[in-house]
Order: C-alpha cells, then sequence, then structure tokens
C-alpha cells in the first residue's frame, strides 16, 4: 500500500515535470536537443518506473506507531526551529534546547537529555570557534552591545 | 614522467607538517566514523566537507583529509561489526558473519587484528594498483568524447541501481529522481532558469553538499528517533590484543584473493565496496576446499571480505579520479568535495594538477601504515568509542551537519532544504528506495545533459551518434546488461543473513 501510494504521488509528480518543462524558456541560441528534452527524457523513464512500483509493490514497510509519529514531528519542529534561531539568537542557547530535546526524542531521559543538550553545546562552540576558527557569536549579539 | 618521479614528487607534497598532520586526523576521524554504528563512511565525509571548507584548506589538504577519513572509515566499520554484530558501514556487513561468531567464542582480539592486518593488505595494494592503472586510464580517457561520456555515465546508474540494489525499479526512480533535481538552476547553454519557480535561492540549483548531508545525516537522526536509540552493549569481551601469527600466515592467500576481486569490484562505475566485500566473501567460501566453519567464526572469513572492502575503497577511486565518474556512495561524495573545489576530474587532472593527484597517493600510503598502527595495537581506544550512546551522537552529528552547511551558505534557505532532505531520506529508506542514486544523479545531472547535448550538436542532432564508436558501444552493453542481469544472477546467489542473537 504504502509503495502504491508513493509510486501514484511520484508518478503524478512526473506528469507534472513532464508538462513542466513546457514552460522552461528557450533562447535563440538552440542547439538540437534544447532544454526541454533532458528533463522530459527523465520525468518519463520515472513515470515508468513509479508505474511500475504501483502494480507490483513490495512488502509494507513497518510504520511508525502514533506516539512515535508525533516524536518525530516534534523532532522536525525542532530543526526548523533551530535553523531559525541560529543567526539571531546565538550558537549556545539554540543548541543546547535543540539538541536536548532530540536526545530526549531519542532516549526518554530527562537528565541525561539536558546534559546532552548543555554538554554539546559547550564543546562544540569550543571546537567551532576555537579549534576550527569559524565565525560564530554565542549570545545574542544585543547582548553584546 | 614515470610513476617514481611523480610519486616523489607526491610525497614532498604530502611530508609537509600540515598535510601530515591532516592525514593522521583523517585517520582518527575516519575509524571512529567507521566504527560508530549510524555514522557510516558517506555521511561521516559528508558532514565534515563544509567544515574542511570553512577552515580554508587548500584543494590537496582537503581532498588528502577526506581521502584518509574514507580509508579510516573502512578499516574502522570492521570493530562493531565484530564486536557488536552490528556493520559500522555497509560493506562492514559480510564481517558480521564470521566475525561476530569468532569474537563469541573468545577470539574478539584475533578478529580485531587479523581484519585490521587484511584492511592493511588490502588497502595498500590497492594504493599501488591505483598509482599503476589511474595514469594508464587517464590516457584512455582522452579518446572519450561526449558520446562516450554520457553513455559512461548511463553505466554508472545502471550498475548501481543492477548490483547494488534489490529492487531496480526503485533505484532507476532514485537516479531519476536524482537527475530532475540537478535540473533545477540555470541551464548551461542557454543561461535561463529551469523548475525554479521565480525563487532566486534556485536560481543557483540546489546545492549537493546540503542535498547530501540531509539524505545522510539528517535522516538518521530521525531513523534513530524511530527506533529508540537503541543502545548497543558490547556483547563479547575483549581480552589483551596478542597477534596471531599462525591465522595471519594462513590467510595471506585469502587476503591476496581477495584483494584482487575487490579492487577489480572497485572500478567498476556505480559498484563499491560493499560489492567487493560480498564477492570477495563468497569466492573465498567457493574457493576454499573446507568451507564447513564459514560463517560460524572461519579466520578467512574475517580477512577475505575486509581484504575486499578495502581493496574496493582503493580502486573506486580509480573511476573517480580519472573519469569523473564515482564508483559509489562515498567516493560520490568525495567527487563532490573535488567539483566544490573547482577540480574536474578527468585525464587533465593528472597532467594539470599532477601535485593533486601525487600528493593524494602519497598521502594514501601514509594514511595505510598509520591506520594499521590505530587499528591494531591501538584498537581499544577506538571500542571505547563505540560506548557512545546514540542519544549524545546523533544530536551532536546533527548539530554539526546544521553548523557546516549554514557556515557554507549562511542561508535560511540551505538550512530549510536540508531539514526537507532529510525528511525525504527518512521517508525513502522506510520505502526501501537507495538514496545513493539520488546524489549521484544530482552530482552527475548536468555533466550527463551537457554531454548529451553536447553530442547532438556534434552530429547535427543525429542520434545514431551516440552508438558509433566501439568504446559507446560497450558502455551501452555493458549498462544494459549490469542493469538486466542481476535479475537473473539472483535466483543463484543469495546475499547471507546476518546472525541473530
Amino acid at each position: 500500500m504504502s509503495d502504491r501510494l508513493f509510486g501514484l504521488i511520484v508518478l503524478i509528480g512526473s506528469v507534472a515535470y513532464f508538462l513542466a518543462a513546457a514552460n522552461i524558456p528557450t533562447s535563440f541560441l538552440v542547439d538540437p536537443v534544447g532544454p526541454k528534452l533532458f528533463p522530459r527524457m527523465i520525468s518519463a523513464v520515472a513515470g515508468l518506473c513509479a508505474l511500475l512500483i504501483v502494480i507490483k509493490p513490495d512488502e509494507e514497510p513497518e510504520w511508525p506507531v502514533a506516539g512515535t509519529w508525533f516524536r518525530l514531528a516534534i523532532a522536525l519542529a525542532v530543526l526548523v526551529a533551530y535553523a531559525y534561531t541560529l543567526k539571531p539568537l546565538g550558537f549556545l542557547i539554540p543548541t543546547a534546547v535543540a539538541a536536548g530535546v532530540l536526545s530526549y526524542q531519542i532516549q526518554a531521559r530527562v537528565v541525561a537529555a539536558v546534559l546532552t543538550g548543555i554538554g554539546l553545546s559547550g564543546g562544540l562552540f569550543i571546537i567551532f570557534k576555537f579549534a576550527l576558527g569559524l565565525s560564530l557569536f554565542a549570545v545574542p549579539r544585543a547582548w553584546l552591545g | 614522467m614515470d610513476t617514481f618521479s611523480l610519486l616523489a614528487q607526491g610525497f614532498a607534497v604530502a611530508l609537509t607538517p600540515t598535510t601530515l598532520a591532516l592525514a593522521v586526523a583523517g585517520c582518527i576521524i575516519g575509524t571512529m566514523v567507521g566504527a560508530l554504528p549510524g555514522l557510516g563512511p558517506s555521511n561521516g565525509v559528508a558532514i565534515l566537507i563544509p567544515l574542511a571548507f570553512s577552515f580554508g584548506l587548500d584543494a590537496t589538504e582537503a581532498l588528502i583529509l577526506m581521502t584518509s577519513v574514507y580509508y579510516g572509515a573502512m578499516y574502522g566499520g570492521r570493530i562493531s561489526s565484530i564486536l557488536l554484530n552490528i556493520p559500522g558501514d555497509e560493506p562492514a556487513l559480510m564481517t558480521t558473519l564470521d566475525g561476530y561468531p569468532m569474537a563469541k567464542a573468545g577470539r574478539a582480539s584475533d578478529a580485531l587484528v587479523l581484519s585490521g592486518v587484511a584492511s592493511f593488505v588490502g588497502a595498500l595494494l590497492a594504493t599501488f594498483g591505483l598509482m599503476l592503472l589511474a595514469p594508464i586510464l587517464a590516457n584512455v580517457a582522452y579518446l572519450f568524447g561526449p558520446a562516450e561520456y554520457f553513455a559512461l555515465y548511463l553505466l554508472a546508474f545502471s550498475t548501481l541501481g543492477g548490483i547494488a540494489s534489490n529492487n531496480q525499479r526503485k533505484a532507476a526512480l532514485a537516479a531519476c529522481i536524482g537527475l530532475g533535481i540537478a535540473m533545477i538552476g540555470l541551464d548551461n547553454s542557454t543561461g535561463l532558469g529551469r523548475f525554479t519557480g521565480n525563487n532566486l535561492h534556485l536560481m543557483d540549483g540546489v546545492d549537493f553538499l546540503v542535498a547530501i548531508v540531509g539524505l545522510f545525516a539528517v535522516s538518521e537522526v530521525f531513523i534513530f528517533i524511530e527506533s529508540h536509540g537503541k543502545s548497543s552493549a558490547i556483547g563479547v569481551k575483549l581480552e589483551s590484543i596478542t597477534i596471531p601469527f599462525k591465522d595471519i600466515a594462513r590467510c595471506t592467500g585469502t587476503m591476496l584473493r581477495s584483494t584482487v576481486i575487490g579492487f577489480i569490484a572497485g572500478i567498476l562505475p556505480g559498484a563499491g565496496a560493499s560489492l567487493g566485500s560480498f564477492l570477495a566473501y563468497m569466492a573465498e567460501k567457493s574457493y576454499v576446499k573446507d568451507n564447513s566453519m564459514f560463517g560460524k567464526g572461519d579466520p578467512r572469513g574475517v580477512a577475505a571480505p575486509e581484504a575486499g572492502n578495502n581493496a574496493a575503497a582503493g580502486g573506486a577511486l580509480v573511476p573517480m579520479l580519472t573519469l569523473g565518474v564515482p564508483g559509489s556512495g562515498t567516493t560520490a561524495v568525495l567527487l563532490a568535495l573535488l567539483m566544490t573545489l573547482n577540480i574536474t576530474p578527468g585525464p587533465l587532472l593528472f597532467t594539470e594538477r599532477p601535485d593533486v593527484v601525487w600528493g593524494l597517493m602519497a598521502a594514501l600510503l601514509i594514511a595505510n601504515i598509520v591506520l594499521l598502527i590505530l587499528n591494531v595495537p591501538m584498537v581499544r581506544i577506538f571500542v571505547k568509542v563505540l560506548s557512545v550512546p546514540p542519544r549524545i551522537l546523533l544530536p551532536g552529528v546533527c548539530m554539526v551537519s546544521f553548523v557546516g552547511i549554514y557556515s557554507l551558505s549562511g542561508s535560511y534557505f540551505d538550512l530549510i532544504l536540508m531539514i526537507l532532505f532529510g525528511l525525504l531520506g527518512y521517508f525513502l529508506r522506510k520505502l526501501n528506495i537507495p538514496t545513493v542514486p539520488i546524489i549521484l544523479g544530482i552530482l552527475l545531472g548536468n555533466h550527463m545533459e551537457d554531454s548529451l547535448r553536447r553530442a547532438m550538436v556534434l552530429s547535427g542532432g543525429d542520434w545514431k551518434y551516440l552508438f558509433q564508436s566501439g568504446i559507446s558501444i560497450g558502455f551501452w552493453i555493458a549498462a544494459v546488461t549490469g542493469f538486466v542481469a542481476p535479475v537473473f544472477l539472483r535466483r543463484f546467489i543469495t546475499k547471507p543473513q546476518a546472525h541473530k542473537d
């Protein structure tokens, strides 16, 4: 079922890709192949493979249970938040929080997760800043005045 | 100039204090990366690339650091195979078959030393093979025109899909996804955007480092969250390290045979180290007279896959350096490194940048000796590394990936894209769709299209041109057989299953 669904999504995607290739602008300097043909070839092959997967799917993979999906969603949200806070909030705080939450999602032990967060944040900062010489800000720039 | 004077030149490059230090650091990091389950050679090298850039290494130095990591990971993979029955990286899977039973029988140290020596023999001889073969192949590569390159790229995808995966349609689909992603961005010949949706960030295309780090490293975090980070306790006792001279002597033939097989498997574009260790193990099993102990702790079953996979690791560098076609997932990542450094692999690399090529080869020879020391007398240190729990390791890997990509581009867009690739990687792995063809597709997509278009310009649009030289016909035939043959062979060759406790 998962394979069928995936195959169907890819099939639709490859048709859309094929059609989108029509919108590729061509310049007056055109070679015999042009910029549209190769993307179309790719989408044709992809569509064919997707069709074969729909027709002959593999065994169903073991999907996680509802609780695990929830933890995966939290992890995803944390990563996105980390991506957006790394610059404005400096390295130390977002890294400690993100690493701590991820650690807790992997193994639900509060104290260990907090220590992992703090340890990774501090340790990596020292490595990045002083051993590798990356320009990182430890804390929000506003704090530095 | 002959090989020796070139190599002497290479040693002049490799023996400077900085390069030497980088090679040693690379070996140490590589062995750790290889030993830790959940951190294979490809994602280990991938997350280090952005850092190597921020560190401001020049081309030769960066390449030496990364290939040392690559060689080191091939050595290190065996440690967790033998002690935990979990392959540290994919090629080390075959080592679990006899390595773990041997360790359970109280011979963990013998298995570690023997496999370390086998790795050394395989890697060292393969490095010599690389030095002899690469310049020859580089000369042959001068004969390649765009039609030949197009067929060669196709061959890489089809062998990768045919031999290295269990499901052709999924591997081919993965390659198409990668190629499709590569099309995003400015078209090389018209200079106009394709599939960008008028997004300025997409005009430059999708950076392959972002895709690699996302697919390999970030997806691993999701996988581990799902598996609750089952920590692996070392199940077997490691007594004092002694050298089992008897076993080593008995396995000399095994190592040499496996090295040859592994090296050849490594050269095949798209096949790589996993195939090398698999073929070496299977060949050794059918070659020896008394194979009743195979799978139950036969020392030859430990030596064969280790010599095989390390030889294949060296072999895989041959097509990567001479043709720009990687032979495995990790060499694909190394190719990404070269392309980011603005070095185009191929025959010209050998004539225009001999310092890079021969410096690399000399560094590999040095790295091998360092690795032998690290992996035999000092193996205990790396055994300790295995006790780092996933709840510390995985967040760490994730943070390093973020900082690496962030320091490279400084844009939120790339970080979000990396997370999306991580999510995609998670679903693809659940659906058993290989991710290496995607990487290869993103890396080679534009080259593949360019060679097709250039071939058509040369022929004035005549498609028969693609099949006109002997070389290209050979590649087409090999591509088709490489893709189709495994379907029939699979009936006769089944992969041995790992032990269950």
